[in-house]
């Protein structure tokens, strides 16, 4: 985070656009499937055929009201209203979006630093689809030709607008942070900024403590919580130079050059677009019944900030570093794991560890792992039974083929190495290296390490390091 | 020309066979569609094809569903699939649906054998059927005259004997209308009765799908079958089709008619003769007349050319040479969107559409838009307290018979209040249907419209049966 010069304040709010993760999308039956050969997943009512008409998919209403619920909005009788501006991605040259009565009204994002973000609104729209512009300028104007792919148009989005609460660039990121927690806690969204389903506009302005707020510009499409704060950085201090050299600030819409690392413009207000917003005469007022409200409701479990703290009641004094692998556990939903592991009797910060590292980094094979099994590999492990390397194995082969952690050992000949074949291995090379053996024997402790790394070399990382120094120290 | 009810009989029984119905239709389309300029499209090979089907069904002893064999026309605005659909512009050149509408879909499975494609004004934008790309159709019954349109060919194909029956769509009066200019039996169905989907949208909120047809139970046959619930459609109502035949001869007994002065005043003396002469044969018949004035209604033009147009404006946003239909080449995209829709679009689609870009503009909205939906909710309950009165309403279609060729094609507003009396029900979501009866000018027909509260089509049907019976049909 850069500090802003002299007594200036940014003021920040943020317009967060995150796909939902439905099966389909949100007016037709057309797959919502990232990453599929271009107009595969297209049907009259996506592409904006004429005569076609939208249906509204009762699951993205379930996953707004669900966002809704979590960050404390009132989930209010809301209607679709038509956005229209022409853009070629756009098949129907208007988005279906929610204008003055949102599904979503009025809630708030706590921060792990105990800051409060006001919730705006979370309202639902539609996705476009997506430009590729070949040969030229490689932008609309001035490409040779342009492609467009229509398979995410149409993808249900929700768009939460928070208020003008941010005064940071880092409490910008923690908010976007957080928020992704949220969506990803209450499955409407896979939170993955890199393929585009989480995607961020920021208003940043300017002022002095206590003055009004400053004319504001908007930063389009920041697709990494980097970018986010990079871009909020930049912007602030652009203002901050262009007021005190005796400019103001013109309201428009800015581009983030993440190579370049500056903000340009991209619209004026001038420019801006009358977007001519009606009542969607196609679809029909959304009331969701109180019922189905509560349902949405009961089926949400815990959000990021209380299973961060339940988790973290576990460890003792945590680190940083711990602190983080609880953030990577949290956001994968691996806590499960480590709870399993904990009430076993293992230790927490070993069950965290292997969580975040390996089952994070094997996640696809996650459904062949029990939480019993990670349980007992943690136990074999904490005991001495199981080297770490051995440990690591163990939890590869339980992601990838599940089984039980002790058979599994046994058929990779893990457990014999514990007490007589490390004997004779240390004993070995005691009478190999016979110069180091007696300069550890006079206190010289770094070579303990030396023999640690033969050992393993010669047992292929199967030995247990605190189980060789026991060995060394037993013969010292 | 035989009634839909006796070709369904005759095809179902054997006595003739969906092919031999077929060639009769297509034999009538070929002595005239040149000179009336009815049909588009006339898919000869696709009707050959659903026709042979019906027969092979029969053949089997399977019914073949309560159209079976009936040759229809459908207005070139529904979507047919693979073949030409077109709305009469431009802009949909080469353009062929992948997908049949909802209407289509329902024709098919209930053995009716879709002919081809019927001229219109573009998008359903006019009232006389002279604002097609490709030329203008004629009312059969005076070739110097026009149809009415926005539906004009789908009325000529019925009054010219080519088909018994066919689909058009009503936003503001373009089924009534030339049904009246016809004289034809032609429905505006409630608001969601039919399905809207693959009706190429014209203002989304007004848009209803209806039928014509000679006779009063031939169009509730054809009712009976497009309408009810499509999940495709959204404003679809939930109830599935009603029962429309089976109340055709109800009567009306009882009823109370209101005939509505302001759907009246203004118009000429045969056309107000005829609605005297049909409250008349409603009174002989049982019904009470009651003597009303809605001056609501007469507020119902000039909401309508803002919300409609303004709906429309977003509506055809689409066509803009980028996926399919027409496109002329440019130096960049924004210059080939406005290239393509200058060439594509005729006059009064780009005088729709510029009035509606208007009336939702910033700064405007509130005055136009805002202003004509308040107006909307006063005609909602205008209509609401009229039916708290009465059971049904009475008035004229239109305000004269048919009008000669080029007579209105320079002044839109004249053009326009061709649909005055018509346009409530639209703004409404409401039923009317208009009824030949009698003759004015020329001997041309006269249309009288009755109008019903949402779902009350059976009753509008019965109503229209006695003036039927009061002519000696």
């Amino acid at each position: 985070m850069t500090a802003l010069p002299g007594d200036w304040e940014m003021v920040v709010g943020l317009e967060v656009h995150t796909e939902l993760k439905t099966a389909t999308k949100m007016f037709c039956g057309c797959a919502n499937h990232f990453g599929s050969e271009p107009n595969t997943n297209v049907c009259p009512v996506c592409l904006g055929l004429p005569g076609s008409l939208p249906v509204l998919n009762e699951r993205a209403v379930a996953l707004a009201m669900a966002i809704g619920i979590a960050l404390h909005c009132t989930i209010a009788p809301s209607t679709f209203h038509r956005k229209n501006y022409f853009y070629p991605d756009m098949p129907k040259d208007f988005q279906i979006s929610q204008y003055d009565l949102p599904i979503n009204k009025g809630g708030y994002l706590d921060l792990p630093d105990a800051s409060r973000v006001s919730i705006e609104r979370a309202h639902m729209e539609e996705d476009t689809g997506k430009s590729t512009h070949l040969g030229g300028t490689g932008r609309i104007h001035g490409a040779d030709r342009s492609l467009v792919d229509y398979n995410r148009s149409g993808v249900p989005l929700v768009e939460i607008v928070s208020g003008p609460d941010i005064r940071s660039s880092a409490q910008a990121r923690a908010y976007a942070s957080e928020l992704r927690g949220i969506l990803i806690a209450t499955g409407a969204s896979d939170g993955r900024m890199e393929e585009g389903s989480m995607r961020i506009d920021a208003n940043v302005s300017v002022r002095k403590p206590g003055a009004a707020f400053g004319t504001r510009c908007e930063i389009k499409n920041l697709n990494s919580l980097r970018s986010l704060q990079r871009a909020i950085d930049f912007e602030a201090l652009r203002q901050i130079e262009l007021i005190e050299e005796g400019g103001t600030v013109r309201q428009e819409t800015r581009h983030w050059d993440e190579v370049l690392g500056a903000t340009s413009t991209m619209r004026t207000k001038e420019e801006a677009e009358d977007y001519r917003y009606f009542r969607e005469p196609d679809l029909v007022d959304l009331v969701p019944s109180d019922e189905w409200q509560q349902r949405v409701r009961e089926g949400l479990g815990p959000m990021p900030a209380e299973r961060r703290a339940v988790l973290a009641a576990r460890l003792n004094e945590p680190t940083e570093a711990q602190l983080d692998a609880v953030e990577v556990v949290i956001d994968l939903a691996l806590e499960e794991f480590v709870h399993a592991a904990v009430d076993a009797g293992a230790d927490a910060s070993l069950a965290l560890a292997r969580a975040a590292n390996e089952l994070a980094a094997g996640i696809e094979g996650l459904e062949n792992l029990a939480p019993g099994a990670f349980a007992s590999t943690v136990l074999l492990e904490g005991s001495g039974a199981l080297s770490a390397t051995q440990a690591k194995t163990v939890l590869g082969e339980l992601l990838a083929n599940g089984g039980d952690p002790a058979s599994i050992a046994t058929s990779l000949g893990f457990e014999q190495l514990s007490s007589d074949s490390l004997g004779e291995t240390v004993g070995a090379l005691i009478g190999e290296y016979p110069d180091e053996w007696s300069r550890y024997r006079e206190g010289d402790e770094k070579l303990a390490q030396f023999f640690i790394g033969q050992v393993m070399k010669r047992t292929k990382g199967q030995a247990n390091g605190k189980a060789v120094i026991g060995e060394l120290q037993a013969r010292r | 020309m035989k009634s839909v009810q006796q070709i369904a009989h005759d095809v179902q029984s054997g006595a003739t066979t969906a092919s031999s119905e077929l060639e009769s239709a297509l034999a009538a389309v070929r002595a005239r569609n040149e000179e009336l300029n009815v049909f588009l499209y006339v898919d000869e090979e696709g009707a050959r094809r659903q026709a042979q089907s019906v027969d092979e069904r029969i053949a089997r002893g399977e019914p073949a569903g309560p159209l079976a064999g009936v040759p229809i026309a459908i207005k070139d605005n529904l979507c047919t699939r693979g073949i030409p659909t077109t709305c009469s512009s431009r802009i949909l050149e080469g353009w062929r649906p992948p997908y049949n509408a909802t209407v289509i879909e329902r024709l098919l499975a209930a053995g009716a054998v879709p002919v081809g494609k019927t001229n219109l004004d573009e998008f359903a934008m006019g009232s006389s059927t002279e604002n097609s790309a490709f030329g203008p159709t004629r009312n059969p019954l005076d070739p110097t005259r026009v149809p009415g349109g926005s539906s004009g060919g789908s009325a000529a194909a019925v009054a010219a004997d080519m088909t018994p029956i066919s689909l058009g769509s009503d936003t503001g009066g373009s089924i009534r209308q030339p049904a009246a200019l016809c004289g034809l039996i032609g429905v505006k169905p409630t608001y969601g009765l039919v399905s809207r989907y693959g009706l190429i949208a014209f203002a989304s909120s007004l848009d209803q799908v209806g039928p014509f047809a000679k006779n009063v139970t031939d169009a509730a046959m054809l009712l009976e079958v497009v309408a009810g619930h499509d999940e495709k459609d959204s404003t679809s109502l939930p109830e599935p089709s009603p029962s429309l035949v089976a109340h055709v001869e109800d009567g009306v007994a009882g009823k109370r008619i209101g005939l509505v002065r302001d759907l009246v005043d203004g118009a000429d003396e045969d056309v107000v003769n005829a609605v005297n002469a049909a409250a008349k044969a409603l009174a002989d018949a049982g019904a009470t007349i009651v003597e009303l004035s809605i001056p609501e209604f007469r507020l119902g033009l000039s909401a309508y050319y803002i919300l409609a147009p303004a709906e429309a404006s977003s509506n055809l946003a689409r066509y803009d040479g980028v996926r399919y239909g027409l496109r002329v080449d440019a130096e960049d995209v924004t210059a080939m969107n406005e290239a393509t829709r200058t060439a594509g679009f005729g006059d009064e689609v780009k005088r729709r559409i510029m009035l509606g870009t208007y009336a939702l503009s910033a700064g405007y909205y509130d005055a136009y838009y805002g202003q004509a939906l308040k107006v909307r909710t006063m005609m909602i309950e205008a209509f609401a307290n009229a039916y708290r009165q009465v059971d049904l309403l009475l008035g004229a279609t239109t305000p004269s018979v048919a009008f000669e060729l080029g007579s209105k094609t320079s002044d839109p507003m004249a053009m326009y209040l061709s649909d005055i009396f018509t346009i409530p029900t639209n703004l409404a979501g409401e039923a009317a249907m208009s009824v030949p009866f009698g003759s004015g000018e020329h001997g041309l027909p006269v249309g009288v419209q009755l109008l019903g509260p949402g779902r009350s089509e059976a009753q509008l049907f019965a109503a229209a049966r006695v003036l039927e019976i009061a002519q000696g049909r």
